[in-house]
């Protein structure tokens, strides 16, 4: 039998990370798990090496268009090797206090996601879809419980497993009832047929809408998209702090692509009022305002700094899915450059809490009094990654969310950008709150947080990521706008 | 004028922000210093631009030291384009002066010092930044940049109630900005080619759709009017003006409040004449009832700076009383007038509020009595810049007030509404004159207030350069109108399309 020459070109990265992710574990195993530091900076390295791999090789269709290595994808794996770098960054300080044992699954597992996101995001056909969603999740269920002794992060890994299966299971059977519609898992083969069965019978039966429906509620659960989100703030709140940034940055952004993937692309047509019972833009499109009202709102009341941005992510990807339901070209590079900014702030936020959790074993915002005296840096760097998150221009944010607005308005959900503004003004108040803690509140106890030297590499990228992509947009937007022709619009 | 003036502007505040971050925590002197001269730099290029402008180009309404456009971000089209004309002109001058001033006005700070002249320098450089911007995304940058430092000096520097006075504002400013946003889009998928170039606007938008333009308008309006502000926008002023410090109340009322006003001359009213029309009697009552309003409300003030922050909502219902009589150009010179005037008075009267406070540590009007034994040097100065805010003539508020009177009257439909709008006068007069009275004369506490001082040789820099001008433009105007005359010419043509 002979072999069909595949373009293994452009899997390399995926296969070299994977690859160097065992290496990481075999690496502790080898070294009596005595090692800390040179565990993270291995993995880090490794990511680095990753991401000029993929500079190098993408471009390409392999595996009988089962895989894609285009713009859209290069620029989500961006997104997750720097999730991963800065969650790997932010861990040091766990791993050398909280993490005894284990440290080396712990980094390995993390890779093992970031794989899982990799293949996800070039996988243009619905079964390697899946498998990559799993091999993202199934790590992060074991990383949310990674703190055995602690009741919290094992009611996190449990619920969140929990609900993943569950999710996972619906998004499977709405997958093959797609299948069963169209007779292909291809999901540009898809579209044509979903056109030829609507040009012949001139309108698809209900397995659509439940389809449709069953899809969203996949995803959505992935997504923490309102109503589906409840998992989110406990799962949030108990996991360890950096894993916590990269469910909120890495399997986020993986979700939001294998959501664009099957319907801004498979099923762009219905997309559409006039497609009525069939659009799934209306349905999306009340999901996000839902999200955007009910994440901001709840996170106003937070006195916990994981819980506040938990809710906050979850407003976030109200946000997003206004580019979503745009279902345009700007749409698509309005998610994108979200997504790249969102990097910057929220790993940003979470590593701040993380190193601040660290020294003080507190999550709670009023403890952050006085630290804009004791630790001015510090207090400046969370600063501006509240008002990025917030979008207050020139941080990143406020780019990221006219950008969303735009494709918004010129769609014409004219109403979702109106209560999605509104909605922005309600952030500002929690995000300024932490602002306001740290810089107004008279220190209750001065201290200095002597961060550590990754901590301030994360941070010193974080901020620069925001003020300069902030201030000149153009290369990622550009970059968004060109990964956009993925999709046929 | 040299060339990229205007960049200098709002970039050599920006430098100096950069440049306070590095200095020395400890070292007062040096923070300040450094920082008068970050603000002094673009103040003598904001005179100088106001001579040369007056000097060449004041004739034509062209705009004029045009930097750009340049391309900034092409995939949104978003430029970086900067010029200005008439009415910027005087703002800029305006934001150049009091800047400098505030800055003198503030080496009595001793709490993070540092921290203080940084986010002040950055406020200076984002007001600079909105007088100068063509371009709608600039403008909104540059419109939101501000609200942080601000946020910052009135949160971490203000009086007892600074924090929920600093979100308030922060929140009411982002309230009307979103407004703002949606319009700036609507207008950018609504043109063909696309675009955020004001001035291409102005010249396309009035043929777009009558709903359209009327919604347009109405939006920019709530975010301009929350900045003036209009009531019943106003509430978060009082708040902040009395817990911010005073320097930061002086920029608040010389120079934010004008952005409001500066922003329906630049943007909305050229652009939408056809719902200026449409809208024109409703402002003019906003206006009518914030001097009346205002008025009523400061009379019953017991707190000094109180006082003066409702004023201000008296004296910017003058400038909307104006704006709704746009066919006349008198009136719109009036309102130019009144932003300028108002900027040198209210910011005058400020800073003396803030010199009495530093003193006696309270500014509670019932407090005091017959301080002009014992202060007469302040006192006077006090008197002067009352006198100056009720309108006396001689005095750029007289001046200001009186063309907005004869130009809202000239205005076909509005001599009622002028007519109502002069017993603001007759208010302004009582509420200012019942203050100068219980502060100033009767009888003198000898007891309480025998240790006060006089007003200082610094303090009084700050607050001279504001008498000369006041005076001065209230004795000869003539220079003041020449500058701005042929702008609104060109405006008023451009709202009769």
């Amino acid at each position: 039998m002979e072999m069909p020459a595949y373009n293994l070109r452009i899997i390399i990265p995926e296969v070299f990370l994977f690859i160097w992710a065992t290496l990481v574990i075999l690496l502790d195993l080898g070294t009596g798990r005595k090692n800390t530091k040179s565990l993270g900076w291995t993995a880090m390295f490794g990511l680095l090496i990753t991401g000029v791999l993929l500079c190098v090789t993408w471009g390409g269709i392999t595996f009988n268009n089962m895989y894609t290595s285009d713009a859209l994808s290069v620029l989500f794996k961006v997104i997750f090797l720097g999730a991963a770098f800065m969650a790997i960054g932010s861990s040091f300080g766990i791993l050398t206090d909280k993490i005894k044992n284990h440290r080396g699954e712990y980094i390995g597992l993390i890779l093992y996601s970031t794989v899982g996101m990799m293949f996800l995001a070039s996988s243009s056909e619905l079964i390697s879809l899946y498998i990559g969603l799993e091999l993202t999740t199934i790590p992060l269920f074991i990383l949310a419980a990674f703190f055995k002794d602690d009741r919290l992060s094992v009611e996190a890994g449990l619920k969140y497993f929990v609900v993943g299966a569950f999710s996972s299971a619906i998004l499977l059977y709405g997958l093959s009832l797609l299948y069963g519609l169209t007779g292909t898992t291809d999901i540009v083969q898809m579209k044509i047929n979903l056109s030829l069965l609507f040009l012949s019978y001139g309108k698809i039966g209900p397995g659509l809408i439940l389809a449709i429906v069953m899809i969203i509620a996949g995803i959505g659960f992935k997504l923490a998209l309102v109503p589906f989100h409840m998992w989110a703030p406990d799962v949030y709140q108990g996991s360890p702090t950096p894993i916590t940034g990269f469910l909120s940055v890495g399997s986020k952004a993986a979700g939001i692509i294998a959501f664009s993937r099957i319907f801004v692309n498979g099923l762009i047509a219905f997309a559409d009022s006039v497609m009525k019972p069939l659009d799934w833009g209306i349905i999306v499109a009340v999901m996000a305002a839902a999200a955007m009202i009910w994440g901001n709102l709840a996170a106003i009341r937070q006195d916990n700094i994981k819980r506040m941005l938990a809710f906050s992510s979850i407003a976030q990807i109200g946000y997003i899915m206004v580019g979503m339901v745009s279902a345009s070209e700007l749409g698509i590079a309005s998610i994108g450059y979200y997504m790249f900014l969102y990097l910057f702030a929220n790993m940003g936020a979470f590593a701040a809490a993380t190193f601040f959790g660290d020294r003080t074993g507190s999550d709670k915002i009023t403890r952050y009094a006085g630290l804009s005296q004791s630790s001015p840096a510090f207090a400046a760097c969370l600063s501006v990654f509240m008002l990025s998150l917030a979008g207050i221009p020139p941080m990143g944010g406020f780019a990221a969310k006219y950008l969303v607005f735009a494709a918004g308005i010129q769609a014409g959900y004219t109403w979702l950008v109106i209560l999605g503004l509104l909605m922005a003004v309600v952030s500002l108040y929690y995000y300024a709150n932490v602002v306001k803690v740290m810089y107004f509140a008279p220190s209750e106890s001065i201290f200095d947080l002597k961060l550590s030297f990754t901590a301030r590499l994360v941070l010193a990228i974080a901020v620069v990521g925001v003020i300069i992509f902030g201030v000149y947009p153009e290369p990622i937007i550009k970059f968004a706008l060109d990964s956009a022709t993925a999709f046929a619009f | 004028m040299f060339e990229y003036a205007l960049s200098s502007l709002i970039f050599i505040p920006v430098i100096g922000f950069i440049v306070v971050m590095f200095l020395p925590k400890d070292n007062f002197g040096l923070i300040r210093w450094t920082s008068a001269l970050f603000s002094f730099v673009p103040f003598v290029i904001s005179v100088w631009l106001t001579y040369d402008y007056f000097i060449l180009h004041s004739s034509s309404a062209a705009m004029v030291y045009v930097e750009g456009p340049f391309t900034w971000i092409p995939a949104l089209n978003a430029q970086y384009f900067l010029g200005v004309d008439g009415i910027s002109v005087p703002m800029l001058f305006l934001t150049g002066l009091l800047g400098f001033l505030s800055i003198l006005a503030s080496f009595n700070i001793v709490k993070r010092v540092k921290e203080y002249f940084a986010f002040f320098l950055l406020l200076i450089a984002g007001m600079m930044g909105v007088f100068c911007a063509l371009d709608f995304f600039l403008f909104y940058v540059f419109w939101e940049v501000m609200l942080v430092p601000m946020y910052f000096l009135i949160g971490i520097w203000g009086g007892p109630r600074k924090e929920y006075a600093a979100i308030k504002f922060f929140l009411y400013t982002l309230f009307g900005s979103i407004f703002m946003l949606v319009a700036i889009l609507v207008l950018y998928f609504t043109s063909e080619p696309h675009t955020l170039n004001m001035l291409t606007l102005i010249q396309t938008a009035p043929a777009f759709s009558r709903s359209l333009q009327i919604m347009c308008f109405a939006f920019f309006f709530i975010a301009f009017a929350i900045k003036v502000p209009v009531w019943p926008f106003h509430t978060w002023l009082p708040d902040a003006h009395v817990e911010a410090p005073t320097a930061v109340s002086v920029i608040l009322a010389g120079v934010l409040l004008k952005m409001g006003t500066y922003g329906m001359l630049r943007i909305s009213w050229p652009m939408f004449p056809e719902a200026l029309r449409y809208f024109a009697v409703p402002i003019a009552l906003l206006g009518l009832i914030a001097i009346i309003y205002g008025a009523l409300v400061s009379m019953a003030q017991k707190d000094l700076k109180k006082l003066v922050a409702y004023s201000s909502v008296s004296h910017m219902g003058y400038c909307m009383l104006a704006l709704g009589a746009y066919s006349s150009v008198t009136a719109l010179a009036g309102c130019m007038f009144q932003m300028v005037s108002h900027g040198l008075i209210t910011g005058a009267l400020f800073l003396l509020v803030g010199v009495l406070y530093d003193r006696a540590h309270t500014r509670e009007i019932a407090a005091f009595g017959g301080l002009g034994v014992k202060i007469p040097v302040y006192t006077g100065l006090m008197v002067l810049f009352s006198m100056a805010s009720l309108g006396l003539p001689g005095m750029s508020g007289f001046v200001s007030e009186f063309m907005v009177f004869i130009g809202a009257f000239s205005h076909p439909g509005f001599m009622v509404i002028t007519a109502l709008a002069v017993l603001g006068v007759v208010l302004t007069a009582g509420y200012m004159l019942r203050m100068v009275q219980r502060v100033f004369l009767g009888e003198f506490n000898l007891a309480k207030w025998g240790g006060l001082t006089e007003i200082n040789f610094r303090e009084i820099v700050t607050v001279a350069p504001l008498a000369i001008l006041t005076i001065a433009i209230g004795v000869y105007p003539a220079p003041l109108s020449n500058l701005m005359r042929a702008t609104l010419e060109n405006l008023i043509n451009l709202m009769a399309r």
